[in-house]
């Protein structure tokens, strides 16, 4: 087990979750790489911040208080300025806990979820969902014992019922299915090295393109 | 541990015989071995005494020989001295009939028999189980023998956390047709559980079918049963309960959320050769196809049938399932035609399902079947019969199943299970070719197959 993966775990425990600033530096640990991104505590800060990622971007709110970030209007896309990020700024720092702003590139592309949980019966296991974010509504998700290989987590996307959809439907381009099955081996090396630590992840949505897949968002829950 | 001394026992201590109540789980217990099974059967109560003209032994110590099987059915303060008795007697393992323990709020009690369990290497069934059924030698199940039907033995093993699902099954096994090897209920599973009954069923000669009903593994013990699942080359069959998702926890993840306790244990099985079972008739087709037929890569039916609408119920349940309906080419169904009964060359129907009408006999399915099995673009044949026909004979099971027999290849019969046709019925099982009572039932086999082999 790595033991700054370790250490930051350890900090969050007793507020039960991992704030995405840090879990990001957890996946990093891992080899599992986010876009750039900027966490920013002042309104300097920010302007500086996006001048290194370039708009338009996304601003989140970062709130060890808040862990649904959409419910309260915690995450603001297609920021296209600094004087529009100045006024979202000031508005998510009124929001509780308010422990600065985090700021993201914008992605697009195919949504998927990759997540794991600790199952009692099984250990640690992975599931890999169509939807994003709206996984809860298509419920099309396969779910594997950690760890498990390129292959197996190729196979696993193959299976599910949308898997077309990934592969080129209706003359959209095919996303870069490589691509998102070594991100999902390497994911499920993470978790089961972190086993018996870790209570549930999300990486949600996970954004799919032709040419590569971004984890847009991070949540760890001890 | 070993376990064979448990379900392969020379000789058996069933310890808690009541002296004076003959209804006692022991007694019962005591009786049915002492009369009915192999191995040797001793009684034991700490008053001494006779019973039904026996000995009674005041302790397993006193016994003559070394049991390789003590059964224990005494309040459950005093299972864990009876334990001990056991081990210092050399007893080769124990089950654990009474109830008592971590069920009724007594995890006292139970980690005190994981402890002397572990201590000394000694395996344990139960508490709170019926035990084991392993003829010819040893049965368990405190159950009047006149209570149940006689049991078939057979190749199939059944392991099972709840006792009362363990005896409905393997009367249901029975009632289709199909032997049991042993069978096992696991109660608490204190010391041994689902994995380690598998792992034993795995490599029991007697077993060529493994059948589980699981209410939920202990914790991380799923791993281990799809880790010794990577080497098994026996089928295995598991019906799941507790589908259903406990309360509404609040979850903070969309993980959580969607992968409930069910929904991974069905994912995660998928990934491994365990066929799960939706229903129990499922899981009894499966274990009765599986105990019949080991042929693999069943992909392409055909349909045999003396009634059209049969044949529909069928291929639409094998489309379904994803199985397909083989086109019968223009040239054979033109040389099987002039191979079948005058009375049925006009009327049937050639295409596939196969309708051979009311109107054929024994000999016009004799026929079709072994026409049909020499093709190649077909796996498995599907057989509706209805005996209310005249044409077809008790014959007809022993002609079907040397021709399935010869080729190699499944055949799956239906029959409804109608009291008097029971001799038509026993022609195909008694020969291996096994018979379902509901068209779905046939399907369901013919899928189970399809399953195994991919």
């Amino acid at each position: 087990m790595k033991e700054d993966a370790k250490t930051i775990l350890d900090r969050w425990r007793d507020t039960g979750w991992v704030i995405e600033p840090e879990a990001r530096k957890v996946l990093k640990l891992y080899g599992l790489y986010t876009a750039p991104y900027s966490w920013a505590m002042t309104a300097e800060e920010a302007v500086k911040g996006a001048g290194k990622i370039g708009y338009p971007l996304v601003a989140k709110i970062v709130s060890a208080d808040i862990i649904h970030k959409s419910d309260v209007g915690g995450v603001v896309v297609g920021v296209r300025d600094d004087k529009e990020l100045l006024a979202v700024f000031t508005r998510l720092s009124s929001l509780q806990g308010f422990q600065g702003v985090l700021l993201d590139e914008m992605q697009s592309g195919f949504e998927l979820i990759i997540g794991s949980k600790h199952d009692p019966q099984f250990g640690p296991v992975v599931l890999i969902g169509i939807g994003g974010t709206s996984v809860e509504i298509y419920q099309d998700v396969a779910i594997r014992m950690a760890p498990v290989t390129v292959r197996e987590a190729k196979e696993a996307l193959l299976s599910l019922h949308g898997s077309r959809l990934m592969q080129g439907y209706r003359g959209k381009p095919a996303i870069n299915m490589g691509s998102i099955a070594n991100l999902i081996a390497k994911f499920s090396e993470m978790v089961y090295d972190l086993r018996g630590r870790i209570s549930s992840i999300d990486l949600n949505p996970v954004m799919c393109s032709s040419r590569k897949a971004v984890i847009a968002d991070a949540r760890i829950v001890l | 541990m070993n376990l064979k001394k448990i379900f392969d026992p020379r000789s058996v201590a069933v310890v808690g015989v009541s002296l004076s109540n003959p209804f006692n789980p022991a007694n019962i217990i005591y009786h049915k071995n002492n009369l009915r099974y192999k191995a040797r059967t001793y009684c034991v109560n700490p008053a001494g005494g006779t019973l039904y003209g026996e000995t009674v032994y005041r302790s397993v110590t006193e016994i003559p020989e070394k049991v390789d099987l003590a059964v224990l059915s005494v309040r459950a303060e005093l299972v864990p001295a009876v334990m001990e008795e056991c081990v210092r007697a050399g007893a080769g393992g124990a089950i654990i009939i009474s109830g008592g323990f971590a069920e009724s709020g007594r995890g006292d009690l139970q980690r005190r028999i994981q402890e002397i369990a572990k201590a000394n290497n000694f395996p344990v069934i139960g508490p709170n189980c019926l035990g084991i059924f392993s003829p010819p030698g040893v049965d368990t199940f405190f159950l009047p023998h006149e209570r149940l039907i006689a049991l078939r033995e057979g190749s199939v093993a059944l392991v099972s956390q709840s006792g009362g699902i363990l005896v409905d099954q393997t009367i249901k096994l029975t009632q289709e047709g199909v032997g049991l090897s042993r069978a096992v209920s696991i109660g608490n599973k204190a010391v041994l559980d689902e994995v380690d009954m598998l792992d034993f069923f795995l490599k029991d000669r007697r077993t060529n079918v493994v059948g589980l009903y699981i209410e939920g593994f202990s914790e991380g013990r799923g791993r281990d049963f799809i880790t010794l699942m990577k080497s098994a080359k026996k089928p295995v069959v598991v019906l799941k309960s507790g589908k259903t998702p406990g309360g509404s926890r609040a979850v903070s993840s969309h993980t959580a959320s969607i992968a409930g306790d069910y929904k991974v244990f069905s994912e995660v099985l998928q990934t491994s050769s365990v066929i799960e079972a939706r229903n129990e008739m499922e899981f009894v087709s499966y274990c009765e196809v599986f105990s019949c037929c080991s042929r693999k890569h069943v992909k392409n039916v055909c349909i045999i049938t003396a009634s059209g609408g049969h044949g529909a119920i069928a291929a639409d349940g094998c489309f379904h399932g994803g199985l397909s309906i083989a086109e019968v080419p223009e040239e054979d169904a033109a040389a099987l035609r002039p191979m079948l009964s005058k009375s049925v060359q006009g009327i049937c129907s050639l295409e596939n399902p196969v309708d051979l009408t009311g109107s054929a006999g024994d000999i016009d399915f004799q026929t079709s079947v072994k026409f049909f099995l020499e093709k190649d673009y077909v796996d498995c044949i599907l057989l509706l019969l209805l005996p209310y026909l005249p044409g077809i004979t008790s014959d007809v099971g022993a002609r079907v199943a040397q021709l399935a027999r010869e080729s190699g290849k499944p055949v799956i019969t239906y029959m409804p299970h109608i009291d008097k046709y029971g001799i038509f019925i026993d022609g195909f099982e008694s020969n291996g070719v096994p018979v379902a009572h509901s068209v779905e039932g046939a399907v369901y086999m013919a899928l189970g197959l399809a399953r195994r082999g991919r």
